[in-house]
Parts: C-alpha cells; structure tokens; sequence
C-alpha cells in the first residue's frame, strides 16, 4: 500500500477521503484554492498545499499545478473524488505516467464510459438494454429533426460529453427539439470542450435508477446494491434513497446483473457506477451512462451495506483485496440521502454568503457528510452543495422519521438553504407513498 | 424606469444588449453563472436600456444594479 495520497478536491468530498485515508493510516494530502484556504478540509489533512485563485479553471481543475503539488508534497496516490477531474481520462493517465497511482478505473475505461454514445454503443453490444437513441453525434439541427423522427418523440436530448445535467432538454416535437438541440450544442462546448449532442427516446414517468458496483483486483465486478435518485430538480439529484421502493426483487435481480456485466466488459477497475431509467409499471430498465468515479450518493449504500466505500477504492487502487465478503453482504435496512444546497427553496436559485451558524443533527441513524462549518464563507464558484444528511433505519418508514427529525434540528444561518424543501418532500403523499419519479419536484412546484 | 439589480453573488457570463437597445418584456439582458447555474436576468418591462453597469467577466454583489431599464 502507498503511504499518501493527495485528494484533487474541496469540501465534503475531499473531507470524506481524508478521514478514511487517515484511519488506514494513510498520510492525507489537501490541495486548495484562494477560496478554500479556511475550510475543514484544509484543516484536517496532514499536509495542504494552495493550488491557486478560486477559479476552477485555476486551482482544482488545473492538471499542471495538481500534478505539481503531488509531486511537492511527495504523494503517492492520488484520489479525484467526484466532479472536477475525477472522469478526466488525460488527467489519469497523467498521474501514472508521473509514477503515482490513480485512484480509479483505468484511463481507458474512463475514455470509453466517459462519451455517452461511444457508452450505449458498447452496453447495446454486451446485452444491456439501451433505449433507442442516437449511435453517432449529432452535428447539425438537421440532422437532429431526421434523427428525432427516426427515434420517435419525446426525446432526450443531451451532450455526448456531458454530466451534471448541465444542457439536458426533453423535446416533444419538432419546434422544441429546435432550440433544445441549440441550447445542448452550445453548453456542450462550453462546459465540456465537445459540442457533441445525443438523443435517446424520453420514458415519460421514469424512475432514475442506479447500481453501485466495485470492480476488484482479481478482476471479478461485484454490484452492491441500487440508488433511487428520481428526486430531482433541472435535471439534477437533490435526494436519494435505497433500496428503491420501485424496484421488485426480480428486476433488482436483473439491473445487478447487467452492471456488473456492463463493467466487465470494460475490465472495470474500482468504484463505478451504472445509471439506468426504470419504467415502474413495466419493471423494465433501459442504461443511461456509467460514472467512472465514487458518487456523491456513495453513503447511502455504505449505510445499509456497512462496507466504507473509499477504503475499497483505495485496497484495488493498491492491488489488494477488499475488506469484505462480496458473497456475504447483504443490504440492511434502508437509507437516504438528503443534499442541502445553498439555495432557496423554491425556486432552487443559488445563495451563496457567509454561514454565521452551523449545528448538525446526531442521533441514532444519522450521518452527516459536511463540507462547511459556522464562519465559512460559501462562494459562488463551485457547486452549491454544502452537506449530505443520510440517514438509516430499520425500515423505509423509520428512516423517513429519522430523517424527518434530522431535517428539523439542522440549523443553518446565512446563506439561503433548501432544508425547508426537505420539510415539504418528507411530508409529500407521493414520495411518503414511495410511487413517485423524476417528475416529483416539477409537480411539488406546479 | 425600472432598476434591474442582482439577487446574488455570481459572476456576469455573457451581456447581450447594450446602452440604447430596445428591449421587449421579457428579454434577456444578461446570463450570471453562480454555482455552475446559469441565471438569465430578463427585462421586466418594454423599454429603452439607458443604463447598462456590468461587463463579461465582471463579479456582481447580491443588490448591485445590473441595467436601467427607461
């Protein structure tokens, strides 16, 4: 095992890592912007070194100064978290070339998973379902109407090279593919330096549903279990559940199946995780995309499986075994995972300020994931995500009581947050009821 | 007249009028980016831009006057 590994991120995620590398005994190595000079993050590493302005472009996505740092502070590993360059295949390579160990999948795997087409293509040919969709890029609005027709409306339309939502549109004719195929061509190149764009036949009233699986040292690709992450607001997760109350036993079954034959086929190495949408009345399931990387929703899986997902990452990243049975592990009870934003709560705008008061729910059941603190400023630079409340119980209906207590007694002052949306979802008849989609917030706001 | 000003912290990503131009109720007249959000500012009424305050690329502070709308 390497004796340090420098986590390329900020906040929760980077705090998260730290605390799991430092109870293997790992040195934690923080990298930081101007920005984030003053977080928990940068406090609890052993060592943390300033990458830059608060400029994304600057500081944690800059590979030069990263790789710098890296090398400074004598890490050996390096482990990418989520967003930023954790799917960034040159960034990977990089990293091993410079003589350190990646945290994750191979940069091949990334490069195929990471194009969403060059993706369904290899999925449609091992047997995992896809919806019909497009198999090459779309370059023009043209082609995009031919294509369209071909597929059958509503479509999904979406960059080749996307995530995070950012230029998702649904069109339902041709004069709303129109702008919907401009708007995703433009975001395409500006947020992902590819103007590529895919449609895939929309599933009206689906399930957004996913399978975390671990592709270990020996090669075998084990699924631990789905997320439910059909709450959901411009196309984003804002909470999440397992298991889903939507999923039967057999179709479980099938979707473990199928992800972990799905990372097989690109020799998967680590965390990674297989999207897929659920028609609920059907019990069917189509792929969407795979994450290469942890996912943010990662303890809500950690809760019911009691497996600590990061030290998994890091035993594969090192050739080792993991820390567990993967015959013997059995998800117990259920879990949610609730992400408080800094916005407000009804039209989910951003609000970022200082937070002059910061007190975080406990109890039995509860974990809170946490990237700010009482005094921290939070900045307009990255994302809004300030903590994940998850909680656990015995069942789903302890764990929405658990969770409705949490919701009740966190108390945060200064920026605008979405807790008193929580409020509403946890006292909602649809989400309560366990029967709802990726509608559910648009319907809560209509 | 109407003052359009900023509701947060964000940095101005794209202006797409100028002093003078006339705009419809409605119309965008600039896009910020906050939290990797875009938020278009709209015209919320017909009207003549007399005042146009910010620049691409500049940082706006929750209250700041964006445009003047006459």
């Amino acid at each position: 095992m390497f004796e340090s590994v420098l986590i390329a991120n900020r906040g929760e995620i980077a705090r998260r890592v730290i605390r799991t590398a430092q109870r293997m005994g790992l040195r934690a190595i923080a990298v930081y912007s101007e920005a984030d000079a003053k977080a928990p993050y940068v406090r609890e590493a052993d060592d943390a070194l300033l990458l830059g302005p608060a400029s994304p472009a600057e500081s944690y996505l800059d590979m030069d100064r990263v790789l710098e740092a890296a090398a400074t502070a004598g890490a050996g590993a390096v482990h990418p978290g989520y967003g930023f360059l954790a799917e960034n295949s040159e960034f990977a390579r990089r990293v091993v070339d410079a003589g350190l160990v990646w945290v994750g999948p191979a940069p091949s795997a990334i490069e195929r998973m990471g194009d969403k087409i060059n993706a369904r293509n290899l999925m449609a040919d091992v047997g995992v379902p896809v919806s019909p969709g497009s198999r090459e890029p779309i370059v023009s609005v043209e082609a995009a109407v031919a294509e369209a027709r071909r597929i059958g409306y509503p479509v999904m339309v979406k960059a080749a090279a996307g995530g995070g939502g950012i230029g998702m549109a649904v069109a339902r004719d041709e004069v709303t593919l129109r702008p919907a195929f401009e708007g995703a061509r433009s975001r395409a190149a500006r947020f992902f330096g590819d103007s590529g764009v895919l449609l895939e036949r929309y599933i009206e009233g689906a399930r957004h549903v996913e399978v975390q699986i671990l592709g270990l040292a020996d090669g075998r690709v084990v699924a631990l279990g789905e997320r439910d992450c059909s709450v959901q607001r411009r196309h984003q997760k804002v909470a999440e559940e397992t298991p889903s109350p939507g999923v039967s036993p057999g179709l479980r079954a099938r979707m473990l199946d199928a992800a972990a034959r799905a990372g097989e086929a690109i020799e998967y190495r680590g965390a990674g995780t297989v999207e897929c949408l659920v028609a609920p009345a059907e019990q069917d399931f189509v792929f969407i995309e795979m994450n290469t990387r942890l996912q943010v929703e990662h303890p809500i899986t950690e809760l019911v499986t009691g497996i600590d997902l990061v030290e998994q990452q890091l035993l594969i990243a090192s050739g080792e075994e993991i820390s567990f049975d993967p015959t013997a592990a059995p998800p117990r009870g259920h879990a949610l995972e609730l992400r408080i934003y800094a916005e407000d709560p009804r039209r989910f705008l951003p609000s970022p300020g200082e937070i002059t008061a910061w007190r975080e729910p406990s109890g039995d059941g509860v974990r809170v994931d946490a990237g700010y603190d009482a005094g921290d400023m939070v900045t307009p630079y990255y994302d809004p995500l300030l903590a994940k409340l998850c909680v656990h119980g015995e069942d789903r209906v302890e764990a929405l009581e658990r969770a409705r207590a949490a919701v009740a007694s966190f108390r945060i002052e200064g920026p605008k947050t979405n807790l008193p949306f929580f409020d509403e979802l946890l006292g909602d008849a649809e989400f309560v009821g366990g029967d709802y989609d990726t509608g559910l917030v648009d319907r809560m706001r209509g | 007249m109407a003052e359009i000003r900023a509701e947060m912290v964000a940095n101005v990503w794209k202006v797409l009028v100028a002093e003078g131009d006339d705009v419809s109720d409605g119309d965008t007249l600039v896009i910020l980016e906050s939290m990797k959000m875009e938020i278009p500012i709209l015209a919320e009424d017909a009207g003549t831009v007399g005042q146009l305050k910010v620049a691409e690329g500049d940082v706006v502070q929750e209250g700041d006057l964006i445009a003047v709308i006459e």
